[in-house]
């Protein structure tokens, strides 16, 4: 009973959809205040019965209800409580719900923190939001739902993917989805802004808090699932240039770029069209990860299903996005206006140079990313594309663009003088020269791209803090005095700096070895001796174990036991490599499990990442910078003003 | 004109930019796309000698052998119709197993062996990698369209 709730409030929530679409887009065209004013309660009605099917899932799950097709296919009674619940968006049914879960609570957010905006502009918004709900509504309920039941019931559950039983799971998923989603919002404001005419600072003002907001939520996705990989997945990389993860990475790059040409067109009403143009792109791009990573084109843990009606139905999605806004954009960004305008050395033309080199960097990812699928699709044969290639192109378009970080902060808008501003980065460029070079020659060994990459975090990371500084002693304000956008700017960009130095150390200074060890072997990884205890087994709630004991010692002192673990689930004949880590902040011990090689000997992985947490450290960082953003007083001051105008209004009435 | 000479600037250096990163990405692609054979391909010649390529299909049942070190593996991949030898030191992706699809990275070595120097690990224990499956459905289709 409890699943048909479920099913019948998600139908309800299409025409929910449907009807906030037509009534708020239809209302502001002819300005009919009665049908713009459907728009706000119907986002929030949305989200409301979303939430109802999303519960009655999650009841399924921990009901155990195996007659729900999609309970069954990823649950199993013995699953643990914890595991059944973040099932609910282990699967491709329940995670689209998910998706809607997002995408309905976007909207009433906006609904509700959107009072200063006109009530014309707010109904667009609205309008498109619910317009793409109803897409993704059609989609969930047509091709994908999860409250199918299954006649007769099984009396188990097939379990859910053991990779996917991990605490890891249960925020990469939500927060991925905040970001995608988070950019329809933005995407909702520019067709709303087009739609009007109405391409101003004002409207800038108004999308920068929900971008850099969807941003945020996109790096700490990313950084969480980038984290998962490195020690679920038990190899021990970060980051593998695979086409799941650029699907996601090559919307946060334009996303970058995004909010970087929002502050452009806030604070100086530029880059208008290549805006609208951004925030078209973002989303857009973001229903092509989708797409890609969902329809199976792409098969990898994410893939969930083969069905192709999914992937047709997404790109049919993905065209009428495309297409509408687009060519909305063609018939109004003639009349969008230039805006101010600004020297060859201003910050709009460092910010410029920062759009072009994102754009690119990111068009050369979906080149690298979409080119075999291409190639096979013609019949031509069948190719990928390796990190090497990705590593080739990306990182040369990256390093112009940290050189410029630090020089952007320092330059002033419309025309910016060399001199002042080499008179604020002598000492960064200093500094990066010095830690730069000294580094690599303290540690011993010489090379091109750790000099290179340190230098390039320690101009950064000694911009901002100089920047930050002088402001303080500028203003006598303190720190905490300072506007919280530029605080968030320069927290961010020291997140990048953090990002910048940890790639670098690991990429330069790790070691992994693959050693076949007996007990009483001992292996040494950066500095630490390594020595094999032995494998015993172990059960768990849902699997059996084979747990590693190997001690860790430094200069004969012992300092702990790590366990890795070989897991064989009871659902399962795939067994799973749960690495153990021994981490300090400055570096990571990293052992796994390989396979038995004889009566007591195993193969085992164990790597030396130094400086590996700074990666995902800066991830964090960049992720409170955007928060910070968003906090900033400037934001809300406008529905301040406006109240009291309102209550005056009431008063003299 | 002052602000003519400004635009110009701009997007010279704008179509600069594009193109250092048309340069980077051409050279990139020339020594970075890694193209796919069948086992039936490599024995009819067609794969490249001195470059490095991926083959997949089916990992031999009763194939996979150990090396002394411990760590270096050798089996035999194949498409039911031709067979490579491969050999491959590290640790194996949780899903290598005898009879399931493999994809193997590397280079042939003047012996006709394969030297791998990546096998590819998937997810799931149903899931067979769509090289290996292609591999597999080329070899039956051409097989059964010589029969008659």
């Amino acid at each position: 009973m409890i699943p048909e709730i479920g099913h019948f409030s998600l139908i309800l929530t299409l025409f929910v959809a449907l009807a906030q679409g037509g009534f708020a887009l239809a209302g502001a065209a002819n300005g009919n205040l009665r049908w713009m004013a459907f728009a706000r309660p119907a986002a929030c009605i949305q989200f409301l019965l979303i939430i109802i099917s999303f519960v009655s899932l999650a009841w399924a799950f921990i009901a155990k209800d195996f007659s729900v097709a999609y309970v069954a296919q990823n649950s199993n009674s013995q699953l643990p409580l914890f595991y059944r619940i973040a099932a609910v968006w282990g699967g491709h049914e329940g995670s689209l719900l998910l998706w809607m879960l997002m995408q309905t609570g976007w909207a009433c957010a906006v609904s509700v923190f959107s009072r200063q905006l006109p009530d014309e502009m707010v109904a667009r918004i609205l309008g498109v939001l619910g317009l793409v709900a109803a897409g993704f509504l059609l989609f969930v309920l047509l091709t994908s739902n999860p409250f199918e039941r299954l006649v007769p019931p099984p009396m188990e559950g097939l379990d859910l993917n053991p990779l996917l039983q991990d605490v890891g799971l249960i925020f990469h998923p939500p927060l991925l989805y905040m970001g995608y989603v988070g950019f329809s919002v933005v995407f909702a404001f520019a067709v709303a802004a087009l739609l009007t005419g109405q391409l101003d600072a004002a409207w800038a003002r108004w999308s920068r808090p929900w971008a850099t907001a969807a941003w945020l939520f996109l790096t700490l996705g990313i950084a969480l699932g980038s984290w998962w990989a490195y020690y679920e997945l038990g190899w021990g990389g970060w980051w593998f240039w695979d086409p799941v993860e650029n699907s996601s990475f090559i919307p946060w790059l334009v996303g970058t770029a995004l909010i970087h040409s929002l502050a452009v067109t806030e604070k100086r009403g530029s880059f208008k069209s290549w805006t609208v143009l951004l925030a078209i792109s973002t989303f857009s791009l973001s229903l092509l990860g989708a797409f890609l990573v969902r329809s199976g084109v792409l098969t990898s843990v994410h893939a969930f299903a083969t069905d192709p009606r999914r992937g047709v139905f997404i790109l049919l999605l993905f065209t009428v996005v495309v297409g509408t806004s687009l060519f909305l954009f063609a018939l109004r960004a003639p009349k969008v206006g230039l805006g101010g305008r600004f020297d060859l050395l201003s910050r709009e033309s460092l910010l410029l140079v920062n759009n072009v080199l994102l754009a690119v960097a990111a068009g050369s990812i979906i080149l690298g990313t979409l080119y075999p699928l291409f190639i096979d699709a013609l019949g031509l044969g069948k190719l990928s594309v390796g990190p090497p290639y990705f590593n080739a192109v990306f990182v040369p378009l990256m390093v112009p663009a940290l050189l410029l970080m630090a020089v952007g902060p320092v330059a002033n808008w419309k025309s910016a003088k060399m001199r002042a501003m080499l008179k604020r980065l002598y000492i960064p460029a200093a500094v990066a020269l010095v830690i730069g070079v000294a580094t690599p020659i303290a540690l011993g060994r010489w090379s091109w791209p750790v000099a290179l990459g340190l230098a390039l975090a320690t101009w950064i990371a000694t911009a901002v803090v100089l920047g930050v500084l002088e402001r303080v002693r500028a203003t006598r304000g303190g720190l905490f005095a300072q506007p919280r956008s530029w605080l968030g700017m320069h927290v961010a960009h020291l997140g990048i700096a953090v990002f910048v130095a940890g790639v670098t150390l690991v990429v330069g200074y790790e070691t992994e070895q693959d050693v076949r060890m007996a007990p009483g072997d001992i292996v040494t990884a950066g500095g630490y001796d390594l020595k094999f205890l032995g494998v015993r087994k172990a059960p768990g709630p849902n699997y059996i174990a084979d747990v590693g004991d190997i001690e860790m010692s430094l200069d004969g002192e012992v300092l702990r036991l790590l366990h890795p673990e070989k897991r064989s689930y009871a659902s399962s004949p795939m067994p799973m490599t749960e690495a153990a880590i021994d981490a300090n902040g400055l570096r990571h011990i990293y052992v796994a499990l390989g396979e038995q090689l004889g009566e007591r000997a195993w193969s085992i992985r164990v790597y030396y990442k130094p400086f590996v947490d700074w990666i995902w450290g800066g991830c964090i960082l960049m992720a409170l910078g955007g928060l910070l953003a968003i906090s900033d007083r400037r934001y809300r001051l406008k529905r301040r003003e406006r109240r009291v105008s309102v209550q005056l209004q009431g008063g003299a009435s | 004109m002052k602000n003519r000479h400004k635009r110009i600037a701009l997007i010279a250096g704008g179509v600069a930019a594009l193109g250092v990163a048309t340069v980077l990405v051409l050279n990139a692609f020339q020594s970075n796309l890694v193209f796919f054979f069948t086992p039936t391909q490599v024995s009819a010649g067609e794969a490249p000698k001195e470059h490095t390529f991926r083959i997949g299909g089916m990992v031999q049942t009763g194939s996979v052998q150990r090396q002394n070190d411990g760590l270096t593996v050798s089996f035999i991949v194949t498409d039911t119709v031709k067979t490579i030898p491969v050999t491959y030191t590290g640790i194996l992706p949780d899903l290598f197993r005898e009879g399931k699809g493999v994809v193997a990275q590397g280079r042939l070595e003047p012996s006709g062996h394969f030297r791998a120097q990546e096998v590819l690990a998937k997810h799931d224990e149903n899931y067979m990698p769509p090289e290996a499956q292609h591999a597999l459905d080329q070899a039956t289709k051409n097989t059964s369209s010589t029969r008659p």
